[in-house]
């Protein structure tokens, strides 16, 4: 049975979809990496669709979801380096992805995904230190 | 009988030729800079043999005999090439119909002594230029369309320039309206760019655009969102009062795009973004 590996990058995990996926794939994947979420406590997400160039509304739903799970399992996810094609795929499909974030490649993503968790880090540092003064 | 006729055409082709180039030099709308004489006579010679071969065959109404698949093809050549010379529709019509004159005169002089004969050769020559008439105009439509289809395209080409504006900064100015087809152009030539030169900031400039209507706003949407899907902020400027007055008049929600007034606005929205920041140098004054 084929699998997208997902790797870790401390606190980030990182996934790269290499080949063409099909709807099998794309459910063990989506199952898969809520459960890495889990076991690793991981605080981001990172998806490089960049070699993806055929998406369906499936494809698109499963993308979504990936994002609605993580982040209700406090992990912010980020959808990377989508071609031009597959971006209007989806717009075309009236799928925007709400609630995934995107950037343009790996680089940027984790850079966005780093800012994003350190200001939610200091936020709660913030909260801690006022509860201590208190 | 029809074959008389053919081998009479044949026998006087060159005074037909003669009659029918009179004919059509004495246009007053001849258009000498477009086409020569010289050019004009071989064309029309051309046409002339390969008419008359067609008419020896003995289908002188039937347009659609094999007989006249040259015909046809010669004569679809010719008013394609006057299309996209710039003839006008008359000067092509008139190319043909002087040829119908031209054959009644040789048939008047020829069979004068038989009423029926020139009344039935007429009538049958007649038809088949008609014919050829509808024939020639069909394909010098067809030319003008296709000079029209290749400017569309050529146009839809030149308005969708994306440039860049600074590092990781596109600006997309649309000039004219926006239609589907266009929007996809747009939407495709922006994406690529953006993965081209790794911007993260695109500025779709709308001030060219004469009026927004609900389904101009929708295509707006659609590639915002696709900008937003290849991880790039997309900006909207040029939003005019007018275009302000109809998107609130049409109930189109922007509210969740970022729209600034003008392109300089936008920019200066994107240099905040990229934390950059223009400064006035003040050194030149000290130097001097």
């Amino acid at each position: 049975m084929e699998r997208i590996p997902i790797l870790r990058m401390g606190k980030f995990l990182l996934v790269t979809i290499q080949i063409d996926l099909y709807d099998r794939l794309a459910t063990n994947l989506e199952a898969d990496l809520v459960q890495m979420v889990n076991k690793t406590g991981a605080r981001g997400v990172l998806i490089d669709i960049s070699a993806l160039s055929i998406v369906d509304s499936f494809m698109g739903r499963i993308l979504g979801n990936i994002g609605s799970m993580s982040k209700i399992m406090d992990a912010e996810t980020v959808v990377v380096g989508m071609q031009p094609a597959v971006a209007i795929t989806l717009i075309e499909l009236g799928l925007e992805l709400k609630g995934v974030h995107t950037a343009l490649n790996v680089e940027k993503g984790m850079e966005l995904l780093k800012t994003r968790i350190d200001a939610e880090d200091e936020e709660i540092i913030e909260e801690e230190d006022e509860a201590g003064t208190e | 009988m029809k074959t008389d006729i053919a081998k009479l055409l044949q026998k006087k082709k060159k005074q037909l030729l003669e009659s029918w180039m009179t004919k059509q030099l004495s246009d007053a709308m001849l258009r000498e800079d477009l086409m020569s004489n010289e050019e004009l006579r071989e064309q029309s010679n051309e046409f002339l043999d390969e008419l008359l071969k067609a008419v020896a065959t003995n289908h002188v109404e039937d347009i659609n005999a094999p007989a006249y698949e040259q015909v046809k093809e010669v004569l679809s050549g010719i008013s394609i090439s006057r299309a996209k010379q710039g003839f006008s529709p008359r000067e092509t019509g008139i190319y043909v119909f002087s040829l119908k004159e031209a054959i009644q005169q040789v048939l008047k002089e020829e069979i004068s002594d038989d009423i029926q004969l020139l009344y039935q050769t007429t009538l049958s020559f007649n038809k088949l230029l008609d014919s050829l008439g509808v024939v020639t105009f069909e394909t010098y439509i067809k030319g003008r369309e296709e000079v029209i289809m290749r400017q569309t395209d050529e146009i839809t080409e030149i308005s969708t320039p994306v440039i860049q504006v600074w590092e990781g900064i596109l600006a997309l100015p649309i000039i004219g309206t926006l239609d589907s087809a266009r929007t996809q152009v747009v939407m495709e030539n922006l994406l690529q760019e953006i993965v081209e030169t790794g911007s993260t900031i695109a500025i779709l400039d709308i001030s060219g655009v004469p009026a927004v209507d609900s389904l101009v706003a929708q295509h707006l949407i659609k590639t915002v969102a696709a900008t937003r899907l290849m991880g790039a902020e997309c900006i909207i400027s040029g939003i005019r009062p007018e275009i302000a007055q109809t998107v609130v008049h049409l109930g189109i929600d922007l509210s969740n795009i970022v729209t600034k007034s003008s392109l300089a606005s936008a920019l200066k929205y994107a240099f905040g973004m990229l934390k950059l920041e223009v400064k006035k140098n003040h050194k030149e004054k000290t130097t001097e």
